[in-house]
């Protein structure tokens, strides 16, 4: 049976980030990355940018081969876990091979979430996870664009309108159902997400919230999308965007302790010895400590990686996982939204502060939220900041203080001002 | 991966004038748009100085682990560089940068970033105040770690020596055809002596006594010449071996010229046995042997400027240094080194002992820089043919005192003990100038009056 003192299973943004920070503190130790898939790897978030055509499928590796090599990294491809054996140390592969571990890292990312539909499994419909799913959504996209068809997007998260928008442009009349309240739940407040929405709507996009699909059935080539309230959409494209669930699979009887997703504590460990996990298959607490949704971004699983890799490789100056904090950076038709940390609860005591500027007809908009003069969260669409030093100054709970209107008027500036004072 | 060049950033000089932006528009944008700076300087009204958001080009970018389109990389030249093939302008980057160093441009339409202009930043070109200085000490400790470590690991300094840095440093420039000497002192305490490449160095060494460091390299130095062999004779002392117990083999050798390279590591005192005093201790400075208490207040005399009494033998070369500005230093190393080939070659350093001066260990180098920046300690070099030039300008320095309140062994002056300190460190400072003004420089030729003839007939 083979052996590596580390183990990454999966190479995406978390994997490659934890293979780098086991390297920054040891230079010898044995490595091994499992990837599943039978290529190198590539990020979920350009999907997105391969379906529109933006970027072609062969210049979007996040990382080479010859990378692995300089890191003396034995990458394999292929490699997808069939079981795991914390007791004994070994990992069991598809393909019935073992391989012994020192430390492992389980990093397997998600798969789409198929909502519970009736019919759902009887007719065609796409997904966006892997670079496969994006190369058929991109040729079906144009065909349904050339011919004018309809487009059915279930889910309005950030793979739901990346896609709805590619549609639209290619040429297709798009419905987008989503069963909260407004576009963007979890990422947006309700402000924004409404003058997102509203460019969808002048671009020619149905976008239905607060609504259901009862059922789909197959009709000629696509399928006719029953909505609650018994109205329907034909649609020659079907595309299930209604969120992701944890690669857990082959997890079961492993004292992996697994609930919405893998249960870590603040250094990414797993319930098992010598076993991590990281990114989107971690149940990844928020920074909050409330139910604030966390997980699924992109730089929380650097974060994330970062923090395994640090902790497996026994770096000393490992700190904690601090939580995550929703992020995001979203550009529609041209146009740029910008979220950072939360929104005020809807029974927001006194030690809450929410400050707005520009409402209805402004151009920009941007919402600060505070709580006890430290900054919750931020949202803009077309008002530029650096989410980065938001993020910081969320995380560091600096308070805002007298920077308060300056940071409403110029969020740009001020943020960096502050950020040059406390952490240049 | 390897250190590379950076732009530093100092609030206390900067006014923001903003050339540096306009700079930076005129070299890079093509929108002659200040808002298109690659770097920003911002007023912080509430604290009342000047900042700067601008890519760190930092080690491990992690606007380029959050990049899911790999159009992010930190190159070979140190330079996080974009890729507007692969770019699909997600904006993720400026989420993974906590410096506000990679920013959506409106006119542009993508992210930009500084680059640094191929070496050449035009934004420290344009300032004139100081405020940006584009830093390439990196660039010597990448040539340096090429060279081989001839200490072996786990040296076992206190916590925060600078004498490890030093030593290390010296000895790979040196190289390995040295016999180096280490007389008692911090740095056999550190572990320099050992045996078969295992312990201490990996070049033949020896443990004097404190007095005939000099003496001993001398006839190292000779033996080996007769032998047909050209091999570096090498001094690592303190202050103590060099200027106090070891001074009368030093003054002979440096008198005689011998082909030696003596470094002398300078931490003010015997720090080793507990921090006694010694020759170079300072004015008003705690030391064991110069206590605290109803009479007396630290040390009663000024040190010695044993730097200086070197220069007057006549040395071939004489330098002082500082860990604080690394560049200066290993310029001065390498012209020691070759000095040291043609006679006696003294490099002095200055050396903050974290135990005996009583600072936090994290902080050895900004003492050295500050000690340099009053002008407690002055950075210049000698050579036998050129005379004394000053390494830096020592026409505006910072308040003593800005230097004395980091050190615990000066805690207890008071006003009298540091208007003597000040008085001191202005004399030094303004003897160093104008031995600096007569060095012999083109225009300004050292005049002599050779005799037609020996006044006296020595053969009768």
């Amino acid at each position: 049976m083979e052996q590596f003192d580390y183990v990454v299973l999966g190479a995406s943004h978390a994997g490659l980030e934890a293979l780098r920070a086991i390297r920054a503190h040891d230079a010898d130790g044995s490595i091994a990355v499992l990837d599943r898939e039978a290529r190198l790897p590539v990020s979920p978030t350009v999907l997105p940018y391969v379906v529109s055509g933006k970027c072609s499928e062969d210049r979007i590796a996040l990382r080479e081969r010859s990378w692995f090599d300089a890191q003396r990294v034995d990458y394999r491809q292929q490699a997808a876990a069939a079981a795991l054996d914390t007791a004994n140390a070994r990992l069991r592969l598809a393909d019935g091979r073992e391989i012994g571990y020192g430390k492992l890292l389980l990093a397997t990312g998600a798969a789409p979430a198929l909502p519970p539909i009736e019919g759902l499994s009887d007719v065609r419909f796409h997904v966006l996870r892997t670079l496969d799913d994006a190369l058929a959504l991109r040729d079906v996209a144009s065909k349904a664009g050339r011919s004018a068809g309809s487009a059915v997007v279930l889910g309005a998260g950030l793979v739901g309108m990346h896609a709805a928008e590619n549609l639209v442009r290619a040429g297709a009349r798009v419905t987008i159902v989503e069963m909260r309240g407004q576009v963007l739940p979890g990422y947006f407040d309700a402000a924004a997400a409404a003058r997102i929405e509203a460019v969808f709507r002048d671009k020619g996009v149905e976008v239905l919230t607060s609504r259901r699909v009862k059922q789909v059935a197959a009709r000629d080539e696509g399928c006719r999308v029953l909505l609650d309230g018994s109205e329907a959409r034909d649609a020659d494209l079907l595309l299930v965007a209604a969120g992701v669930r944890p690669e857990v699979s082959y997890l079961a009887g492993s004292g992996v302790s697994v609930e919405r997703g893998i249960v870590v504590d603040e250094f990414m460990r797993t319930a098992a010895d010598n076993v991590w996990a990281a990114g989107d298959v971690v149940q990844t607490p928020s920074f909050f400590g409330d139910g604030t949704p966390a997980g699924g971004i992109l730089p929380d699983a650097v974060e994330q990686g970062r923090t395994a890799g640090m902790s497996m490789a026994g770096d000393p100056t490992l700190r904690p996982y601090p939580g995550g904090v929703s992020l995001n950076t979203y550009g529609f038709f041209g146009r740029r939204a910008l979220s950072v940390g939360r929104d005020a609860p809807e029974q927001a005591g006194p030690e809450w502060d929410v400050l707005v500027r520009g409402g209805e007809g402004a151009r920009g908009y941007l919402k600060l939220v505070l709580r006890d003069g430290r900054l919750q969260g931020i949202f803009g669409v077309d008002v530029l900041f650096d989410p980065g030093i938001m993020w910081e100054l969320i995380l560091r709970r600096v308070e805002i203080g007298a920077h308060l209107d300056a940071l409403l008027e110029n969020p740009q500036d001020t943020a960096r001002a502050l950020m040059s004072g406390l952490w240049r | 991966m390897s250190a590379t060049p950076t732009i530093a950033f100092d609030a206390a000089r900067c006014d923001g004038c903003g050339d540096c932006m306009k700079a930076c528009v005129s070299a890079k944008s093509t929108v002659e748009n200040i808002a298109q700076s690659r770097i920003r300087i911002v007023r912080d009204e509430e604290a009342g100085h000047w900042g700067v958001a601008q890519c760190r080009q930092c080690g491990d970018p992690r606007c380029a682990s959050v990049c899911p389109a790999a159009a992010l990389a930190k190159g070979d030249d140190g330079i996080v560089a974009w890729d507007a093939e692969r770019c699909v302008n997600c904006l993720i980057c400026t989420a993974g940068c906590t410096f506000g160093g990679i920013a959506f441009s409106a006119d542009e339409h993508h992210v930009v970033k500084c680059d640094q202009c191929a070496g050449a930043p035009q934004c420290v070109s344009a300032c004139t105040r100081g405020a940006l200085r584009y830093v390439t000490a990196a660039n010597v400790y990448n040539r340096w770690g090429e060279l081989e470590d001839l200490f072996v690991p786990g040296l076992g300094g206190c916590q925060g020596c600078n004498t490890e840095l030093i030593m290390r440093h010296t000895l790979r420039r040196v190289g390995p055809n040295t016999v180096l000497a280490t007389p008692p002192g911090c740095i056999p305490g550190m572990g320099s002596v050992g045996y078969n490449g295992m312990l201490g160095c990996k070049v033949p060494v020896f443990h004097p006594l404190l007095t005939n460091t000099a003496s001993m390299l001398t006839g190292i130095r000779r033996q080996h010449k007769r032998k047909g062999r050209n091999v570096t004779a090498l001094a690592l002392a303190g202050d103590g071996g060099a200027g106090d117990v070891g001074f009368q083999s030093l003054s002979g050798a440096a008198e005689r010229g011998e082909q030696i390279l003596f470094v002398c590591v300078d931490n003010e005192g015997y720090m080793n046995t507990g921090a006694q005093r010694s020759g170079s201790t300072t004015y008003g400075a705690w030391t064991a042997t110069t206590p605290i208490g109803d009479s007396a207040r630290g040390k009663a005399q000024d040190a010695k400027n044993l730097p200086l009494l070197m220069m007057w033998h006549g040395c071939e070369y004489v330098a002082t240094a500082s860990t604080a500005f690394m560049e200066d230093f290993y310029a001065k190393l390498e012209a020691a080194l070759d000095a040291s080939e043609r006679g006696f070659a003294y490099l002095h350093l200055y050396s903050p002992c974290t135990s005996g001066w009583r600072f936090p260990s994290e902080s050895n180098i900004e003492v050295a820089r500050k000690a340099v920046e009053t002008n407690f300690a002055v950075l210049w070099e000698y050579r036998r043919e050129q005379g004394l030039t000053l390494s830096r300008d020592i026409d505006d320095p910072l308040p003593v005192t800005d230097y004395l309140k980091l050190l615990g062994k000066f805690r207890h002056l008071d006003p009298a003990q540091i208007a003597h300190i000040e008085h001191h460190v202005a004399e030094q400072a303004q003897v160093l100038r104008e031995l600096a003004g007569m060095r012999a420089r083109e225009g300004k030729r050292i005049v002599c009056h050779p005799s037609d003839s020996m006044a006296v007939d020595l053969d009768q």
